[in-house]
């Protein structure tokens, strides 16, 4: 299934809320960071957590804020739903992620070779950049590229498997009704970390003092 | 250059190591060669090398995010590659320790580092980062302990210029 890019548009394409409301049906206690956009609102409209990191800033960092937060917590199962061009901007992030090999890190692209946001127009992913060829050959051991729904169970599989995975679901660039998260950064922070954390390590009264100089 | 030879990479090291930080990446830099060197050295320092600055500064979210400490270490013309993504852990309030030595300032040689060189405290401040610049190797460890204090503390973005003129000028003699 890794081979091929066929069209987003062929016969009874992948509907990228259904994928991401599958994705995160499996989640129990992962933690999900989203690109910019479309993706963001996905995760927000099928599955809102406190363990959810909404990104409305920084295109191309979704991966890194993964990887930064996977390092943080290994014992966590860390995914990253972000978008093609999104991830374009990012492809750097990739060798880095491949270098380091988190364990617990899933990277998922909603690929539907579009920037939608912006007018609908085309992306590289649609003109034969493949990015689970990159992500492989950068070193992600798992890097795959799904092209229909009979993909997916195995695509659902792996993103809970060993990691560093990479995986690429090639969608309908049809755009689902758009449901805005909450966009205040220092709210989402807190309720991310005091989820994750605890009120006492997320809201310490002070850090160590500077040293005595 | 671009051998350290003074005792404040080791100083810096010291800071790091109270301030608790956990998460060190850099795109390598003469200037921070033996500060690099102490963090990879530490088990419980995870260094990670960047292909660009601006991966460190979504990474230093993260690591905030999941409870680690984060600084991120790069040159000056690096903090170019950065700035529309501290659009997040600024407007995040996420602290963010950067430590930048300088190129295209003090008996700087190559014309091409100026721009960026001489644009570094702008180009920080013009997206909200607060800058310290130290040219006192003395002065190095304590601003950069300082900083992490404020970034932690005050959830801030914070940047420390390490001037060359503490690090040396580039010598393309040698």
């Amino acid at each position: 299934m890794a081979s091929a890019n066929t069209p987003a548009t062929a016969a009874a394409p992948m509907l990228r809320r259904d994928l991401v409301e599958s994705i995160l049906a499996r989640r129990g206690d992962a933690l999900v960071v989203t690109g910019l956009g479309t993706t963001c609102y996905d995760v927000f409209s099928v599955g809102d957590s406190p363990l959810n990191f909404y990104n409305w800033a920084g295109m191309g960092g979704a991966a890194m804020v993964a990887c930064g937060l996977a390092l943080a917590q290994p014992a966590r199962r860390v995914l990253c739903i972000t978008g093609d061009g999104e991830m374009l901007m990012g492809l750097g992030s990739l060798a880095t992620i491949a270098c380091e090999k988190p364990v617990n890190l899933s990277i998922v692209v909603m690929d539907n070779e579009h920037y939608v946001e912006t007018g609908m127009q085309g992306t590289h992913t649609g003109r034969g950049v493949d990015l689970a060829g990159i992500a492989r050959a950068a070193g992600f051991p798992v890097a795959t590229c799904v092209t229909g729904q009979d993909g997916f169970a195995a695509a659902l599989e792996a993103i809970y498997g060993p990691g560093p995975v990479f995986v690429d679901l090639k969608v309908s660039p049809v755009q689902p009704p758009m449901t805005l998260p909450m966009r205040d950064g220092p709210y989402i922070r807190s309720r991310f970390r005091d989820a994750l954390l605890g009120p006492a390590v997320a809201h310490p009264v002070m850090m160590p003092a500077p040293r005595p100089q | 250059m671009a051998e350290v030879t003074s005792g404040w990479p080791d100083d810096v090291y010291a800071e790091l190591e109270a301030a608790g930080i956990r998460q060190v990446s850099y795109v390598p830099d003469a200037g921070h060669s033996r500060l690099i060197q102490r963090c990879q050295a530490n088990p419980a320092m995870h260094t990670v090398s960047l292909t660009t600055e601006e991966e460190g500064v979504a990474m230093g979210l993260g690591a905030w995010l999941g409870g680690d400490r984060h600084v991120l270490l790069m040159q000056s013309s690096g903090v170019g590659n950065t700035i529309n993504m501290l659009a997040a852990p600024i407007e995040m309030r996420v602290p963010l320790l950067m430590l930048v030595t300088m190129r295209g300032e003090w008996a700087e040689f190559n014309p091409w580092q100026l721009p960026m060189g001489q644009g570094t405290r702008a180009a920080l401040e013009s997206v909200g980062t607060l800058v310290y610049h130290v040219d006192q190797p003395a002065e190095i460890a304590p601003t950069v302990g300082s900083a992490a204090h404020m970034a932690f503390n005050t959830g801030r973005a914070v940047a420390v210029l390490i001037g060359q003129r503490a690090i040396g000028a580039k010598n393309w003699n040698k």
